[in-house]
């Protein structure tokens, strides 16, 4: 029998970040002070949180389906999940060292509204709030930025959702998607699964197993969603797993942007993160969507970080659909993570615009699968990597083109820059043609940062520092013009700051 | 375990046989070798560089053993293992991996060794020729042997043709290629496959440079079974060159498979790789292709080109061109297309009066033709034009040498 | 030599032409002028056989055969031939060898034996100075690296080695300086003999002061709806086609 535990205040040792009094010291002080500083968002959330006993076994799965009152399709969807993980292996093939993850020394629930919900008001805690509002995602409707709707998860629980209601209006259904589960069930019952099955790969059977929250958007027929839909995802609790779990369904003839985020406080252990997100987009309609991933990566030591571990799929199953993911990833120890297309309609057309910048120790395995399926279906892939440090950082993508996909068309470009001589940039794509229309064009560079280019800029009076920044943001342009407004500014301070300290 | 048996088996009944036909030096190895195969089996499609092929299915039919000794060679630089002017022993099997499951098969059954041996700032005045004839009347396996050594500053250029009768008998050819290039040496390798949709071909290419060099390899698949071709490169002394070509004309339901690496594992060294494909009917192509650049290798230059036609909606290729780079001070692309022909040129060329089926074989000749530009011995080359035009046009198939056609 | 009849086509499921009517008797030339998009370009794609054209109605004959039951290529040895707008580069494929496969597939066509290589060089070198073309460009692969004028002049030089009947000047004007368009309008005026026709594309006046046409055409939305004498080009030169479109809505 498994017993809840109850934690009072959580016990958390908040790490200050180093201030300049340490650069003095060791040769490397300064270096490592840049990386421990730039991390803005290491902060804890002193929140009394209801943390289920660490370990994963099928009264685990129960549990979590009891507590969020799950009906008995879904619980029998984790169980079978459960049952499918149990014999499989971790994946080696990735070129990361991913560690020997114990998944018996992780709790697979930890709720930090637990409080608000036993005292009968539904209020959020005011702590809570708080660490949203530092985040820059304001919580309240009358404070946020125009034209986006948040839903805001921590750990295991969707925290809030703002302007429900004012969607609702157009028939836009977004809330959590534990909410979901009550509210939508046969909508969610029809989805869930469709996209990422749980034997699709290792982590995606755990997901499915365990998932906690996450977003549910539908939109329906002839629709255009008047904002940006956005969820926030945030680890707080320590030695827990965030397994959310997302499903967009954009029906015929719709539109909507979607963009995510996410953050976690710095810990000297790793936090798992292995999220699935599931897109369906049927006939004429378009999604887009955009993650600014900002995980702890560690510090300058490679120690902590989130082990960000994802299955994102979208299945462009109506004719003329469209579905663009961008990514812009700056954070995790170790990123594994492939959004992904199958192109089922016909004249379908999928993108994927990707900037992954690894510093310190960071290891990043990210890039696309673009099933190629229906007829005349388009691709574009544009990645570019930027490595610093001691950080490896790799695009691993697969095209392929079936016997029916008539007249299908792939361009895939994959730059890496260097900026340092002890990281490494790779790429590894994988090509598979059965069909002799198609046209299937790959490229890939990988160069050092042009030192011409810095010089010109020193001999300007910028700094060599300023200038990485500058070249950097230069080369992944191209990507962030692809991003929403509020979040292309982000993304660009995100890469300076993320490669402070690299150069010079 | 089905596929490996009967060649734990054969070697367990043969492995005297071979012993007493072979030298010392070959025999010194040739246990552990076995050993290592037996354990380990043939590669299955799990391990990465053998996804496309699947060789457990090649090496399944019932071969018989080729021991036939090597016949005489009337070039000065060409020599049997057996009768080797220098001591093989520093070389033999040391540049090869020997933890591949073909070349240990290879080392294990090998019988006889072939060396091409060019001392100190030698040059041969005429090219080397090695001519691999497949002739049997049963099902025959052989296993060829090549230890390739150029000393400091020799020169050469080698050409190896694979040539089948055109019998219903068929092939299977292990072989290891083993290429030392000591300080400022140059070598042109070219090998040239013609055989027949009988002949199955997997050969392991081990090159190894010093300071200096710069080899070429060229390897044409004008005809062919199932072809898996392997080609490691180390890159071993600063300012050392390679440059890696490769044709591959599918038809039938042929398949071909290369798969190189090229390790850059010291600064200021070239690579250039350009593979070119045109599959028809049911072949299968694959292309994979990784540059590796080790921490020290800065200033590393690589480029790889990998570009194929798909002439039929029933053909199939894979591509995979791969980068893995530790060294920040590098330039390095690689490229690579699939497509089919480009139509607004055949419009053109029709409307100049062109047939299509014409206009179409230009069209492909001209896209391997990039390829064969690049063959610096020029009868070979001119003589690949021909070939490669004759089997876009079909008449390859009755091939001008082989003795049934005469 | 040509007859159009009722011709209907589109591309890309687009109908472009919507019922062209147009004869070409031998020896006439006939310019075609018309707004961009009017179907200009479509009309010389469809009479050459482009497989990316579809005709949905009509017929063309020329000189009395059934030329839409013709292959492009067979469009060709029967004597039609279209300098491109933007000819096409062919990596790999030398000049030389391209014009030899294209000259001898002719000859065959006409029941004649290949010609000799030496017989074929000297044609080569002939046609060659006739267009005032460089003998480097003829090493090279077929348009690759050529100037837009060397472009325009190698349509031209096939031209004089593929002696057609009728020839469809696309464009041939556009982008090229005066020196060079004077060449090329030379080099035509040469190659043609009496029974020779043609059909000019043009937005200029410029290309017929060197080509004088018996005929101007106005093609608009997919059909022809002006045609007089050379007179027209000049007013359209001057004025446009405003005056044309505005009449039309008068008419109707």
């Amino acid at each position: 029998m498994l017993k809840v535990k109850k934690q009072g205040k959580m016990d958390v040792s908040v790490q200050t970040p180093s201030t300049a009094s340490a650069v003095a010291q060791e040769p490397n002080a300064f270096v490592k002070a840049v990386a421990e500083k730039k991390y803005e968002f290491g902060f804890t959330t002193d929140v009394e949180t209801e943390i289920i006993e660490k370990g994963l076994n099928e009264e685990v799965v129960r549990l979590i389906s009891r507590k969020k009152n799950e009906p008995e399709w879904l619980l029998d969807f984790r169980l079978e999940a459960y049952r499918y993980w149990q014999g499989q292996q971790q994946p080696s093939w990735a070129h990361v060292t991913l560690p020997e993850i114990d998944y018996q020394a992780i709790s697979y629930y930890a709720d930090p509204t637990a409080k608000s919900k036993e005292g009968e008001k539904k209020e959020i805690d005011p702590e809570l709030m708080k660490t949203f509002d530092k985040l820059g995602i304001p919580l309240e409707e009358r404070m946020a930025l125009s034209g986006m709707a948040v839903d805001a998860v921590m750990d295991s629980v969707s925290v809030k959702t703002t302007f429900k209601e004012r969607l609702s209006e157009k028939g836009i259904i977004f809330c959590s998607i534990s909410e979901a589960v009550q509210q939508y069930p046969d909508l969610v019952r029809q989805y869930l699964g469709s996209v990422v099955p749980y034997r699709d790969n290792y982590f995606a059977a755990l997901n499915s197993a365990v998932f906690s929250d996450g977003s549910f958007v539908y939109i329906p027929k002839n629709t255009r969603c008047p904002m940006e839909l956005s969820t926030y995802f945030r680890i707080n609790a320590r030695n827990t797993g965030q397994f959310e779990r997302t499903l967009i369904v954009c029906d015929e003839g719709s539109y909507v942007s979607y963009l995510e985020g996410c953050t976690a406080p710095m810990r000297d252990e790793n936090q798992l993160h292995a999220a699935i997100v599931e897109i369906v987009v049927m006939d004429n309609a378009e999604v887009k969507y955009s993650t600014v991933q900002n995980w702890y990566p560690g510090d300058s030591e490679g120690r902590g970080g989130v082990l960000n571990l994802v299955t994102k799929r979208g299945h462009l199953r109506g004719v003329n659909s469209k579905l663009s993911w961008t990514q812009v990833e700056t954070g995790s120890a170790i990123t594994w993570k492939y959004p992904s297309c199958v192109l089922s309609g016909d004249n379908s057309q999928a993108e994927f615009y990707s900037v992954a910048v690894t510093n310190n120790h960071q290891e990043a395995d990210t890039g696309t699968k673009m099933i190629h399926l229906g007829k005349n279906t388009k691709s574009t892939i544009i990645s570019k990597g930027i490595s610093a440090g001691r950080s490896q950082n790799s695009y691993r993508g697969l095209v392929k083109v079936g016997k029916h996909a008539d007249g299908a068309r792939n361009y895939s470009s994959c730059d890496s820059l260097l900026l340092g001589s002890e990281c490494g940039a790779h790429t590894f794509p994988y090509i598979d043609v059965q069909n002799n229309t198609a046209t299937v064009e790959h490229e890939a560079t990988t160069s050092k940062i042009n030192e011409n280019q810095l010089y010109y800029c020193n001999q300007r009076g910028i700094s060599t520092e300023e200038a990485v920044g500058l070249i950097v943001n230069g080369y992944a342009k191209d990507v962030i013009n692809k991003l929403p407004m509020e979040f292309a500014v982000e993304a660009q301070k995100l890469l300076s700051v993320s490669l402070e300290g690299t150069v010079g | 375990m089905e596929s490996e048996r009967q060649y734990i088996e054969l070697y367990h009944d043969a492995a005297d046989l071979i012993r007493q036909r072979s030298c010392a030096v070959m025999n010194a190895v040739r246990d552990a070798a076995f050993q290592a195969f037996a354990s380990q089996g043939f590669p299955s499609r799990k391990v990465e560089r053998y996804r496309y092929t699947d060789v457990a299915a090649a090496f399944a039919p019932n071969y018989g053993l080729s021991l036939f000794p090597l016949t005489s060679h009337p070039s000065p630089f060409i020599f049997s293992f057996k009768d080797a002017p220098i001591d093989l022993t520093p070389y033999y099997n040391k540049v090869a991996d020997a933890s591949d499951g073909i070349t240990a098969l290879n080392t294990a059954l090998a019988h006889e060794g072939l060396l091409i041996y060019v001392p100190r700032n030698h040059r041969p005045s005429a090219p080397i020729q090695v001519d691999n004839w497949l002739r049997a009347t049963a099902p025959t396996m052989m296993n060829r042997r090549v230890l390739i050594l150029l000393e400091e500053g020799a020169d050469a250029t080698i050409v190896i043709n694979d040539k089948a009768d055109a019998q219903p008998v068929s092939f299977l050819t292990t072989q290891v290629i083993e290429v030392v290039c000591k300080a400022n040496a140059r070598l042109d390798l070219y090998e040239i496959e013609d055989t027949n949709p009988l002949c199955a071909r997997f050969s392991n290419v081990y090159i190894q440079e010093s300071r200096d060099c710069s080899v070429k390899h060229n390897v044409v698949t004008l005809f062919n079974g199932h072809t898996r071709n392997l080609c490691d490169v180390y890159l071993q002394g600063e300012n050392a060159e390679i440059t890696l070509n490769g044709c591959a004309i599918g038809s039938g339901s042929q398949h071909i498979d290369n798969n190189t690496l090229i390790a850059h594992q010291v600064p200021c060294c070239q690579s250039r790789q350009l593979y070119k494909y045109v599959l028809d009917d049911h072949s299968v192509g694959a292309f994979a292709g990784k540059i590796f650049v080790g921490k020290e290798a800065q200033k590393t230059s690589s480029q790889e080109v990998n570009a194929n036609l798909v002439a039929a909606s029933t053909a199939r290729m894979y591509t995979q061109p791969m980068l893995e780079i530790y060294a920040d001070d590098v330039q390095c692309n690689h490229g690579s297309t699939v497509g089919l022909l480009d139509e607004s040129a055949l419009f053109y060329m029709r409307q100049r009066g062109i047939p299509e089926a014409e206009a179409r074989t230009l069209l492909k000749n001209a896209f391997m033709g990039q390829v064969i530009d690049q063959i610096q011995y020029q009868p070979l080359r001119d003589k690949l034009y021909v070939k490669v035009e004759k089997r876009f046009r079909g008449e390859l198939e009755k091939c001008e040498e082989c003795r049934l056609c005469k | 030599m040509l007859e159009i009849k009722n011709l209907h086509a589109r591309v890309a499921g687009k109908e472009i032409l919507k019922g062209i009517d147009l004869t070409i008797a031998d020896g006439e030339i006939h310019a075609i002028m018309g707004t961009n998009g009017a179907g200009k370009s479509t009309l010389s794609n469809v009479i050459v056989g482009n497989p990316a054209y579809e005709v949905t109605e009509g017929s063309i004959l020329f000189n009395g055969q059934d030329l839409l039951a013709m292959t492009t290529e067979q469009r060709a040895h029967a004597g039609i031939f279209m300098s491109f707008q933007t000819p096409v580069e062919i990596p790999g494929v030398s000049m030389t060898n391209f014009m030899r496969a294209a000259v001898n597939a002719r000859r065959q066509a006409q029941g004649k034996e290949p010609l000799k290589s030496t017989d074929f060089l000297k044609i080569m070198r002939e046609k060659r100075k006739l267009v005032e073309i460089d003998q480097k460009l003829m090493t090279r692969s077929v348009n690759e690296g050529f100037s837009g004028g060397e472009k325009k002049r190698n349509e031209i030089f096939q031209m004089a080695m593929l002696e057609p009947t009728f020839c469809i000047l696309d464009e041939t004007d556009s982008g090229l300086d005066v020196d060079a368009l004077r060449i090329v309008a030379e080099g035509f005026n040469k190659l043609r003999t009496p029974e020779t026709s043609a059909m000019i594309i043009t937005h200029y006046q410029r290309l017929l002061d060197y080509i004088k046409p018996d005929l101007v055409h106005v093609l608009i939305d997919g059909r022809i709806v002006k045609t007089a004498g050379p007179e027209l080009a000049l007013q359209i030169e001057n004025e446009g086609f405003d005056w044309i479109k505005s009449s039309l809505q008068e008419t109707v």
